[in-house]
């Protein structure tokens, strides 16, 4: 404390200053949900190669000692994980904060206590709707009840609740019931999230994307509710990227303060990023984590902003931005360095208004979703085969 | 007849009020950091050490006039300017810390 009194920031920047501060550890492509915006690979059904237990305490402990804080076990469904107590256990030992993110499926109340005994400190459960049938239509099981439940205990065990509610098309105009529904299972954080546009979303993009005024409507329930419930429910909301008109500052970047390890070992920058064809990325199997974030090529490749190309190099957005994301400018114009597309000053920013027109046209003949199946996942397979 | 608020969302911070830090983060020394740190639900906090002083006296226990009192001990107050800053500053955190979230009243 500086002799002269005290200093009226109570906050220092906390820049990754080159650490991973956030690991996200899909423990495996398992899920007995078939969501169709899975962000899963569209062929993950042929991972069936885990990490162990030990590779995966080794991954937490070299973490740790590059100074990751975070920790976010997710999948998959991670809780189809036998030793996710003992995974839990471990992470919470090393003095990570540990968040599970479920489905809520195979999450019983004991195992709760186990987690809860074990360390573990929070838990995003994903609820699709406040409606029984378009939870289970959309999850493609017999969930909701199971995931209100399982809500109930979270609350009883004395944990935070957080649930994830991601938005769709046929879901938005719920949004009053939705809250209401958050309200009285007591949710200490809502996220109220968007859906992102990559492998099993983006083949649904057309059925899952909200029109504009479905958006609006929503911000404008989702701001009458933060006035009316203050502290009491924590809500975080934001405008889809596609309808914005920056794009997102996606995982703060590159290789920035984000580390994903896929469930065969496969270490990213972010969760999406083996779309990028291209890159190479190393494997925990093969190699140290401090050499994955430090030293290996597919880490370095779009760190900084040396990259970039215009209309990004000279832009005064660029640091708030860091251009977007990559996978989406990759997917979307092929060349993950371009400006993502979602930016209005992209020369390709046409893509993302045609998709929105073509989510939104009058008469357009809605298609079933393609659900996250093991046999959808065989039918692609087939089919681009035969192309 | 209103109902008794649920949540403890009071801005104003009496000298008796006892404050603790939020069940769902925890404060602790980050030795990769070289500072204290709030982890909390899909956030990091680093706290500068002014902060991370009056944190540690936020047991339940203390009322903010003990917090104040403490600190007075700890730094050479013999200028009144300085007394007087270290109340203001303390009444400033406990605002600023309780409105994000971070603290709760016992």
């Amino acid at each position: 404390m500086p002799k002269d009194g005290l200093e009226e920031n109570n906050e220092v920047k906390l820049d990754g200053q080159g650490k991973p501060l956030w690991l996200c550890l899909e423990l495996t492509y398992r899920c007995p949900l078939q969501c169709p915006w899975c962000n899963n690979p569209l062929d993950f059904d042929t991972y069936k190669d885990e990490l162990s237990t030990d590779d995966w305490v080794r991954v937490l402990r070299e973490g740790r000692e590059m100074g990751a804080l975070q920790v976010g076990f997710t999948g998959g469904e991670p809780m189809m994980r036998k030793d996710i107590v003992e995974i839990t256990a471990e992470a919470s030992k090393l003095g990570y904060y540990t968040n599970l993110v479920t489905g809520g499926v195979g999450l019983t109340k004991d195992k709760l206590e186990a987690l809860k005994e074990a360390g573990l400190n929070q838990i995003q459960l994903s609820i699709q709707s406040c409606d029984p049938v378009m939870t289970n239509k959309l999850v493609g099981a017999e969930a909701h009840d199971d995931k209100i439940q399982t809500a109930h205990d979270i609350k009883d065990l004395g944990f935070p609740l957080s649930l994830n509610v991601p938005v769709c098309r046929e879901s938005i105009d719920q949004t009053r019931e939705i809250l209401d529904m958050c309200e009285e299972v007591k949710a200490d954080y809502l996220e109220y999230v968007q859906i992102q546009y990559y492998n099993w979303a983006l083949l649904n993009r057309d059925e899952l994307l909200p029109s504009r005024d479905q958006v609006i409507y929503a911000e404008e329930l989702i701001n009458e509710a933060r006035e009316r419930l203050g502290k009491k429910m924590t809500i975080y909301f934001v405008v889809p990227d596609y309808h914005d008109k920056f794009p997102k500052a996606c995982m703060n970047g590159w290789g920035a303060i984000h580390l994903t390890i896929a469930p065969d070992g496969t270490a990213m920058p972010c969760q999406e990023a083996r779309i990028i064809k291209e890159i190479d990325f190393p494997s925990v199997r093969d190699h140290d984590l401090s050499w994955i974030w430090h030293e290996s090529p597919a880490f370095s490749l779009y760190r900084g902003d040396d990259w970039m190309k215009e209309p990004c190099r000279s832009c005064d957005n660029k640091e708030q931005d860091v251009g977007g994301c990559r996978c989406q400018a990759y997917m979307l114009t092929g060349d993950a360095t371009n400006t993502d597309p979602v930016c209005y000053k992209s020369p390709h920013h046409h893509i993302i208004e045609e998709a929105i027109e073509a989510a939104d046209r009058v008469g357009r003949n809605p298609r079933p979703y393609v659900m996250r199946r093991v046999q959808s996942a065989s039918d692609l397979r087939q089919s681009s085969a035969g192309e | 007849m209103a109902e008794a608020p649920q949540v403890d969302e009071t801005p104003q911070i009496d000298p008796a009020d006892q404050f603790e830090v939020h069940p769902f983060y925890v404060f602790r020394w980050e030795e990769s950091q070289e500072a204290h740190v709030l982890l909390y639900p899909e956030g990091v906090v680093k706290l500068n050490d002014t902060a991370a002083e009056i944190l540690k006296l936020c047991d339940g226990d203390r009322s903010v006039t003990q917090i104040i009192d403490e600190l007075k001990n700890v730094y050479d107050v013999s200028d009144p300017d300085t007394a007087s800053r270290i109340e203001a500053g303390v009444y400033k955190f406990l605002e600023d810390s309780h409105a994000k979230g971070w603290t709760r009243r016992k």
